[in-house]
């Protein structure tokens, strides 16, 4: 009997047992091999709700199982490393009928996403304060910062930093309809989510492509305030780096 | 880089698989454990509390490095990414210990998180004994099989697993790892008897004992089926087979593994406790 039919009959409910599997009789073990496919949902399942807590509240836990049901078997981890499984989750999201009339969920379960890289990701020292203070504004100016590893940023179209927040604080105050930015930050161990100004968010996203610092300030505009942004950092440990490339 | 002085084997002690939830209890004081298992695939991020608490670990305990995910049994080649980052992860920690299951989980790209069955036969058997060859050649390190938990058997079996593993141990000098625990399940849900598939294992082999807790279910007609769930104290006559392993083999590392309802540490502790009560009594 081959893997390949044992997997279709594992991740499909309606399939019948493969033959050639007995029970302690001699006779098909449909019952026994229940218990292979129940492991693999199950499992696959509570992998999802730990990687998704805030998700799963949003969406209530019944309603959370029943759609896992259907990711899991629609897109089963392709790697033995669950930590990063669930990448395909926002797009699934996007286009799960279900759930059709919630769109800011896709960038709900990316902000998870990225606690759970940010989490993963590699350490690294921050730059000392004084390196930066002891620059010249024209160097800082042209420098390009290098930040955390852990470092994550979400732009989204919805309030989706205040919906995690009133999904996992008590007594947050309820999502209001806007655009938000947040910057996820790991300070220590822990990743912390940061609402962003707009214009923080736009310096952000210019820095994570590249950019020196100027055209990052250039693509933030004029309400950006750069002092904020960068204790920000720093607090955050979010800045490990400078490179400068003329000198 | 760690400190890689310490003990090089597993001790012949009792030992316990690590839950980050116990890293606190288990650095305050010790314990009957003297050592600790951790399974390979949740130390593959790049840094943060994982690595942090396995670092500090290491620097005080004999690891053992247990695999949950490389698919030895797979009917496909070993995903050779997953055992790039096995190597990545066994050239940093230099685990006491390093093993895999006679198992697969994996087939045409998708990983399905369970260790599935396999029909002993002379094909798996040369698959298998490739597989691990792979392995053993990669890490640089002779590597233990563990006899898997069966709910089901194969009608195209042509042999027992006993004389499978000792067949495949022969053609690639790996070890075993003994869980007597997978072994009561096995035989209660295919109906062999367990104290003769310990009686007729190979003991000079086995590296390692496993012990955990199982779950009773019910089969089709009404009869127990036994879940392997390592979600409750282990059952007395698993401690009554382990006692006869002991006699039969001597002295063996011996893992309680406690993964699901995972209970406070002194629990586990207190399991490790029964297990050092029946070392004690044996020579190595």
């Amino acid at each position: 009997m081959s893997q390949s039919v044992f997997r279709t009959a594992l991740l499909d409910p309606a399939h019948a047992t493969p033959p050639g599997l007995l029970d302690r009789h001699g006779t098909p073990a449909t019952r026994r091999f229940a218990v292979y496919r129940n492991n693999v949902a199950v499992s696959l399942t509570a992998a999802l709700e730990t990687g998704f807590p805030v998700l799963r509240r949003v969406l209530g836990e019944e309603f959370f199982a029943a759609m896992a049901g259907v990711f899991l078997r629609m897109h089963p981890p392709t790697s033995p490393v669950l930590m990063f499984y669930g990448a395909q989750l926002p797009d699934f999201l996007h286009e799960f009928p279900p759930v059709a009339h919630l769109p800011y969920l896709p960038d709900l379960a990316r902000l998870e996403l990225a606690l759970r890289q940010s989490y993963h990701a590699a350490d690294a020292a921050p730059l000392p304060a004084a390196t930066l203070a002891g620059l010249s504004a024209e160097r800082f100016l042209a420098a390009r910062l290098r930040l955390a590893p852990a470092l994550r940023l979400i732009r989204s179209p919805w309030p989706v930093f205040s919906i995690w927040r009133a999904n996992s604080v008590a007594d947050a105050p309820p999502p209001r309809m806007a655009a938000e930015s947040l910057l996820v930050l790991r300070p220590d161990f822990d990743p912390e989510p940061h609402l962003l100004t707009p214009a923080a968010g736009s310096f952000l996203a210019a820095l994570l492509a590249g950019e020196p610092v100027a055209q990052a300030l250039t693509a933030a505009g004029p309400q950006h305030d750069l002092a904020a942004t960068l204790a920000l950092l720093r607090q955050g440990g979010g800045i490990v780096g400078l490179v400068e490339d003329d000198l | 880089m760690l400190d890689h002085t310490r003990p090089a084997f597993l001790p012949p002690r009792p030992g316990a698989g690590f839950k980050p939830q116990h890293f606190p209890a288990i650095m305050a004081a010790p314990s009957p454990v003297e050592w600790l298992e951790i399974h390979a695939e949740n130390y593959m991020g790049e840094g943060g509390r994982p690595l942090a608490q396995l670092r500090a670990l290491a620097e005080r305990f004999a690891i053992s490095l247990h695999g949950v995910g490389l698919s030895i049994g797979g009917e496909g080649a070993l995903d050779a990414a997953h055992l790039a980052r096995l190597k990545h992860l066994c050239t940093w920690l230099q685990p006491a210990c390093f093993s895999e299951h006679l198992a697969w989980s994996s087939h045409d790209n998708s990983f399905l998180n369970d260790l599935l069955p396999l029909p002993y036969t002379a094909a798996t058997l040369t698959r298998v004994a490739d597989h691990i060859d792979q392995v053993q050649t990669v890490l640089g390190r002779k590597m233990l099989l563990e006899n898997p938990s069966a709910y089901l058997a194969f009608a195209e079996a042509e042999m027992d697993e006993v004389t499978f593993l000792a067949e495949i141990a022969r053609r690639t000098g790996c070890g075993l790892l003994l869980d007597v625990n997978n072994v009561y399940v096995s035989a209660n849900n295919l109906g062999f008897n367990a104290l003769g598939y310990i009686e007729s294992f190979p003991h000079h082999l086995v590296g390692e004992i496993h012990l955990g807790g199982h779950d009773p279910d019910l089969d089709s007609d009404g009869t127990p089926l036994l879940i392997d769930s390592h979600g409750c104290p282990v059952a007395d006559p698993v401690w009554q087979l382990y006692a006869r392993t002991l006699q039969l083999g001597g002295a063996k590392p011996t893992l309680i593994e406690w993964d699901n309802d995972v209970p406070e540490w002194p629990v586990l502790a207190g399991e490790a406790a029964l297990a050092a009560r029946l070392l004690a009594g044996v020579a190595a």
